[in-house]
């Protein structure tokens, strides 16, 4: 059991390209970790690095109080589950489960016990004998699951397991791993691009941009809280409608410091269909363009009308203007119907005009 | 899927295959029926009459001990050319294959031997250790070992099998640095973080994955040591001294060429033709079945 603590650490390639910009996160014992961000971003540099398998150009890497930089990958007491599993073709279940005992010199008896122990686990008895190539994918996927558990090591590390698996079999897996982990209760660092697995599964949530942290926390308090626009429409989905807005019209609007904003986020499911506007909230006048009724909820599309626009664009995924509700889904909007959405007070985040800081008001 | 011929004309597919198959044809199935027909007559010494003997020339050629010690000579060859051209290129790859700077310039001067043709090679080799001429044989000499190829045979054998493996190290060393690029990186790592160090992870991992391309250069390595090492043979030795360095190719054209023997030549040739179509069948029948590791 450890903790893993990463202060300021950084990369830089040979070319002169930063892959990581000084990074700061610390890991609780038995915590779960979970890097999120966009592809380029970082995230899985940063884990190879905490792997061994990548050099520390800035900063350091400590296991369980101890700065690993230095040492061999063998040497951290970690286990990694790669993206493609990275199973050895040639080895039967059993001995891919069991190599990484035997290179530690662990008696034969043991290594029966603790790989049939994995097995059983992850349902994987029958197949002990069968080589990588004759298993589904979700069966490769649970092999090197047990790969990493039967090493009983400090760490997990995982790059991303689950993107090679379809959505069903994700979904499944991804309630496996948590489970798993809460059971073993070793601390994991985890890798996806995915926000919903990354909400799931975390502990400690870190959203990484451009080889920086935007934010560290709880994925709760981030959902509610986020730090800056990019957080903003990368967590939770639908994104955040962002909107632009001029510095004396949200002063007007909503009053006090709210002053320095220059952006105006509310989420989808933060709009009601109302012909009020509450006090000190936000009202908009729609028109329908498109929807997607999913069942349980309906998404909207709308575009503002044409004198609300006193915002000039929209940054962050969204076209210019347009705004996304979520509305039970037992209403429905026609398409080209007008509508008026409002957002109470406490549903608005307001974000400085270059997005990198979120503005109290 | 398109079944319908392309071709409106019926003789325009075969005019554009006939330039092939008459290569084919004239040099390569021609000269091999008329060493089977060769190989059943039998000619006076002054070549002025022809008799038909049946098997014969076989009988004969079965019946030397001389032909078994060059069976055994040329496996013994083969052997050795191939162990060590093998597992030199092997060593160079796994090397080669590392991050370097300006990696990929070792690699290219690495391949550059094989583009080399094998008398040149022979006449390369003869320079640098010939007994009087050759550069290294005066080391040899000045580290008192007593070198002489032209009348020692084993270290005329020696000379052969270093030049012919050689020359095969680059054409090894090629596949070997793509059967590499093909173990997926990340296997590795997962040795690497399994424990492994980097001697034990070439031995478990790397080395079974490589396992379909050793198989492939062996037969393939098989087959230069016993044809290809011709030229190689000829300008160093002429199979000599003595015939320490004569293999079964080499034979075929000393008792053919030289010793005037077109019988029991064509039967030599005969026999070499059903090795290299055993080899090759082996190797097809392997490399379709990928050799399961």
């Amino acid at each position: 059991m450890a903790n893993v603590t990463l202060r300021n650490v950084r990369k830089t390639y040979t070319g002169g390209f930063e892959a990581i910009k000084g990074v700061n996160v610390d890991v609780g014992d038995g915590q779960f970790c979970v890097l999120v961000g966009p592809s380029g971003c970082g995230k899985s540099t940063l884990l190879r690095m905490v792997a061994g398998l990548e050099t520390v150009t800035g900063g350091e890497i400590d296991i369980g109080g101890k700065v690993v930089n230095q040492v061999e990958p063998a040497d951290r007491d970690i286990a990694m589950v790669f993206q493609n599993y990275a199973l050895y073709p040639h080895m039967s279940v059993f001995n891919n489960m069991a190599y990484g005992l035997r290179n530690r010199g662990m008696k034969e008896a043991e290594i029966k016990t603790r790989v049939e122990e994995a097995a059983r686990v992850l349902e994987l008895s029958a197949m002990l004998e069968r080589k990588p190539r004759q298993l589904s994918g979700g069966q490769r996927q649970r092999v090197a699951m047990g790969r990493a558990i039967v090493r009983q090591p400090k760490v997990f590390l995982f790059d991303e397991p689950l993107s090679n698996l379809d959505a069903k079999l994700r979904i499944a897996m991804r309630v496996e791993i948590r489970k798993l982990q809460r059971r073993l209760n070793v601390t994991s660092i985890y890798v996806t691009h995915d926000q919903l697995e990354a909400m799931t599964l975390a502990d400690i949530l870190v959203v990484m941009n451009g080889g920086q942290v935007e934010q560290i926390g709880n994925p709760l308090a981030i959902y509610e809280k986020p730090a800056t626009t990019f957080v903003a429409s990368f967590i939770g989905a639908p994104p955040m409608n962002l909107m632009a807005t001029r510095a004396d019209e949200i002063k007007s609007q909503l009053g006090g410091s709210a002053g320095d904003a220059g952006i105006l986020g509310i989420r989808p499911e933060d709009f009601v269909i109302t012909d009020q506007t509450p006090a000190g909230g936000v009202a908009l006048s729609l028109t329908v363009e498109a929807i997607e009724r999913v069942g349980a909820e309906t998404f909207v599309y709308g575009a503002r009308a044409e004198e609300e626009q006193h915002v000039a664009a929209t940054p962050g995924e969204l076209p210019p203007g347009e705004i996304i509700v979520r509305i039970p889904g037992t209403e429905a909007p026609a398409i080209g119907e007008k509508i008026r959405v409002a957002a109470v007070r406490s549903k608005l985040h307001l974000f400085s005009g270059d997005g990198r800081k979120r503005v109290e008001a | 899927m398109q079944k319908q011929p392309i071709f409106r004309s019926k003789l325009l597919p075969y005019a554009l295959v006939a330039p092939q198959l008459a290569i084919v044809l004239i040099f390569f199935y021609w000269p091999a029926l008329q060493a089977v027909i060769q190989s059943f007559l039998l000619q006076d010494a002054f070549g002025l009459s022809t008799s038909f003997v049946w098997f014969e020339n076989y009988v004969e050629l079965f019946s030397e001990p001389a032909y078994f010690e060059t069976i055994v000579r040329t496996f013994f060859f083969s052997f050795a050319i191939a162990a060590s051209s093998l597992s030199v290129a092997l060593l160079l790859a796994v090397m080669a294959d590392k991050p370097l700077r300006g990696g990929a310039i070792y690699r290219t001067l690495l391949i550059w031997p094989y583009a080399v043709a094998p008398p040149v090679v022979g006449v390369l080799w003869v320079f640098m250790l010939h007994p009087s001429l050759g550069v290294l044989s005066r080391y040899l000499r000045a580290a008192g070992i007593e070198w002489n190829p032209l009348l020692d045979g084993d270290q005329a054998a020696t000379l052969v099998i270093l030049a012919a493996a050689w020359k095969q190290i680059s054409y090894n060393f090629l596949f070997f640095l793509a059967g590499l690029a093909a173990i997926p990186k990340s296997v590795l790592e997962a040795a690497a973080i399994d424990g492994a160090r980097p001697m034990r992870r070439f031995w478990t991992v790397t080395f079974p994955l490589l396992s379909p391309t050793i198989f492939f250069l062996l037969v393939v390595n098989i087959v230069y040591a016993f044809f290809d090492t011709f030229g190689i043979i000829d300008t160093m030795t002429r199979g000599g001294p003595g015939k320490s360095t004569e293999t079964l190719v080499y034979k075929v054209y000393n008792d053919g060429l030289i010793g005037g023997n077109l019988g029991s030549s064509a039967a030599q040739s005969v026999i070499l033709m059903i090795m290299v179509i055993v080899l090759t069948g082996i190797q097809f029948r392997f490399v379709e079945r990928k050799v399961t590791y």
